[in-house]
């Protein structure tokens, strides 16, 4: 990535964790990261007091020479949904801040529980609603997983375009937001222009515009409609001169570069304490994406570069994303290249329906049909955990199967819910209206959050 | 009777060698599909913490907890190891290595608390807060265990298997009548 910040570049102790180092380096590292776990408890950043004393504390007067709390949503526009920030403030200035989270909870790990496995991607897919197809790919990639099956060549390709397609269109929401907070409101309009469009693709293969419920234990659910090609096509032609023009209202711009350099800078090593993932790690240097360090459906046969940035401020985490929807297209244009013929779906009959055309002929087909759709099919006892790399970090599912046809216990591993806990140290010492900014860089959604 | 202790030694020998557990970091370990589980007590499970953090494991990535109430023969777990209702199942990654590493945790009924990993790995704090607020399990150590996803003052921790979720039936007041 190239950034033009005036500073020098200093990526010492970045180095000293991407690098491969010698033997016996390595405890120099592992202190280092002590260090920021330590220094981030020192630091006090979080306010840790209870709701309601925060609550009451904001309602009394505070004299004129104290800190103030207030809070700041749960309904307030900068703040992407339902999150609510407890701030303590001296003057305009973040003394500690405390993320208050849960409005939008509504219990989808224990619906999970009562879905049998076919019905569970319409639940997951809900969770994080700007890539809902992330959370359902994760959540068949664990069922396969302890099934221990593997799904055709055609799906696994399908599943590659889909979810870059995706990874797009979350990218390009984010641009929207981004912009619409910092008061760059037609780069709002921009953005949700192009993800119409991204999203105009994903209707037109899945039926949806969002929450697709596309990506199913066993495949995908539908093959890819004619014309597919055409439409992607389409869209990869129109974007790079879009992009070009974000960066020319962008990048440039020095309104928008003093809003965002410098603000809400986090280390390497912070992150790794953290375990924070995605393009906050990515924006510090470290440079870790699980599409290419740990690949899973067909990552390891694509080209395409990991982003990384060297500041870990919010102009680099904004930059990377742009960044990240070229890489993106790199890899939906090596899939239209690469994409096999096939089925779109494991010709298991465990695991798979029979056709439709089939069930107008065949009694046991219809029958067969009728079991997997109310009764489900049964997964061998086990647990198992499966990560990928969505727009906001890594996205994990841990199932355990009792042998039934409902998942005993179903989680997911939620990057915004993680990647939430930098808010605090992200805000201490900064400007109120630098929040906003921090918020928005953050990119967390709340449907995943608060799952 | 030597003979017969020379042949009870071999056979305990050779029954040692079959049965042998794996270990790692002085942990059993199991596979679970190709994925590294190991399995630490409560008092161990701190010190495994500092030993794991030293070995190149930076980031704890997801901490969670599973209720086993109805399904207590679960799966995966050495003969060795006293199952209990709760786990905990933290999940670790060592970036240099490209590895990931879990560990179940075995928690009582009647005690559920486990230390925090908090001082090492500060990540965990909304993630343990969240294990309290599902489950009811307290982490010793930890800075603000309140709940996070529940509001304040709710009574009970709904992912457990014995929380009642309740149900509304399902009423057809505004279908039309058969004509």
């Amino acid at each position: 990535m190239t950034t033009t910040h005036e500073a020098p570049i200093s990526t010492d102790a970045v180095d000293s964790l991407v690098s491969p180092i010698p033997e016996g380096a390595r405890q120099i590292t592992s202190s280092d990261v002590v260090a920021a776990a330590q220094g981030l408890r020192d630091l006090g950043a979080v306010l840790r007091v209870t709701e309601s004393e925060g609550l009451k504390a904001e309602l009394e007067q505070a004299p004129d020479d104290e800190t103030m709390i207030i809070n700041m949503g749960p309904q307030h526009p900068s703040t992407h949904g339902v999150l609510r920030l407890m701030l303590e403030l001296r003057g305009e200035t973040v003394v500690r801040c405390k993320p208050i989270i849960g409005y939008l909870h509504t219990g989808m790990e224990r619906t999970g529980e009562e879905l049998t496995y076919l019905q569970g991607p319409t639940n997951v897919t809900r969770m994080d609603y700007a890539a809902p197809l992330f959370t359902e790919l994760a959540f068949s990639l664990t069922v396969e997983k302890l099934l221990e099956i593997e799904v055709p060549d055609r799906a696994v390709w399908i599943r590659m375009l889909m979810t870059e397609m995706n990874r797009i269109s979350s990218h390009l929401l984010f641009m929207a937001t981004n912009g619409m907070d910092l008061g760059a409101v037609s780069m709002m309009l921009y953005g949700w222009r192009e993800r119409e469009e991204a999203l105009r693709f994903l209707q037109e293969v899945t039926g949806l515009r969002m929450n697709h419920n596309y990506i199913r234990p066993g495949g995908v659910a539908a093959d890819l409609p004619d014309g597919w090609r055409d439409s992607v096509l389409r869209l990869l032609d129109m974007l790079p001169e879009r992009l070009a023009q974000y960066d020319t209202l962008l990048n440039q711009q020095p309104i928008w570069r003093n809003r965002l350099q410098g603000i809400g800078v986090i280390t390497a090593e912070e992150c790794l304490a953290l375990g924070v993932t995605g393009p906050l790690l990515r924006s510090t240097g470290y440079d870790w994406d699980l599409r290419r360090d740990m690949p899973y459906l067909a990552f390891d046969e694509v080209e395409f570069e990991v982003i990384v940035g060297a500041y870990g401020d919010c102009y680099d985490r904004y930059a990377i994303r742009l960044a990240e929807i070229h890489e993106s297209m790199k890899i939906v244009r090596q899939c239209l290249e690469k994409m096999p013929k096939g089925d779109y779906r494991i010709q298991d009959k465990k695991v798979t329906p029979p056709p439709r055309a089939r069930i107008d002929e065949s009694m046991e087909a219809l029958i067969h049909h009728f079991k997997i759709f109310t009764e489900g099919f049964k997964v061998p006892e086990g647990e198992a955990y499966v990560s990928i790399e969505s727009p906001r970090g890594e996205l994990g599912c841990y199932i355990v199967s009792d042998g039934s046809s409902k998942p005993y216990r179903m989680h997911v591993r939620a990057p915004s819910f993680v990647n939430l806990q930098t808010l605090p140290h992200l805000m201490q010492g900064g400007l109120l209206a630098d929040g906003v900014a921090i918020i928005s860089s953050v990119d967390p959604i709340l449907g995943e959050v608060d799952r | 009777m030597a003979d017969e202790a020379a042949e009870a030694g071999g056979e305990e020998t050779v029954d040692e060698r079959e049965i042998a557990p794996e270990t790692l970091f002085g942990m059993l370990l199991t596979r679970s599909l190709d994925q590294l589980v190991i399995h630490p007590s409560r008092d161990e499970y701190p010190g495994l913490l500092k030993t794991l953090h030293d070995d190149g494991y930076h980031s704890v990535i997801d901490l969670t907890g599973v209720d086993y109430l109805t399904h207590p023969g679960r799966s995966g777990v050495p003969a060795s190891v006293t199952t209990e209702r709760f786990e905990v199942v933290v999940s670790m990654i060592n970036h240099r290595e490209r590895s990931r590493l879990r560990m179940r945790i075995q928690i009582p009924e009647s005690d559920p608390v486990l230390a925090s990993a908090w001082d090492l790995y500060p990540g965990t704090e909304a993630m343990e807060r969240e294990t309290f607020d599902m489950f009811g399990i307290s982490f010793d150590g930890h800075p603000d265990l309140t709940r996070i996803l529940m509001p304040e003052d709710w009574i009970g921790h709904p992912l457990r298997k014995d929380y009642d979720i309740g149900r509304i039936p399902v009423q057809f007041k505004g279908a039309p009548e058969n004509r």
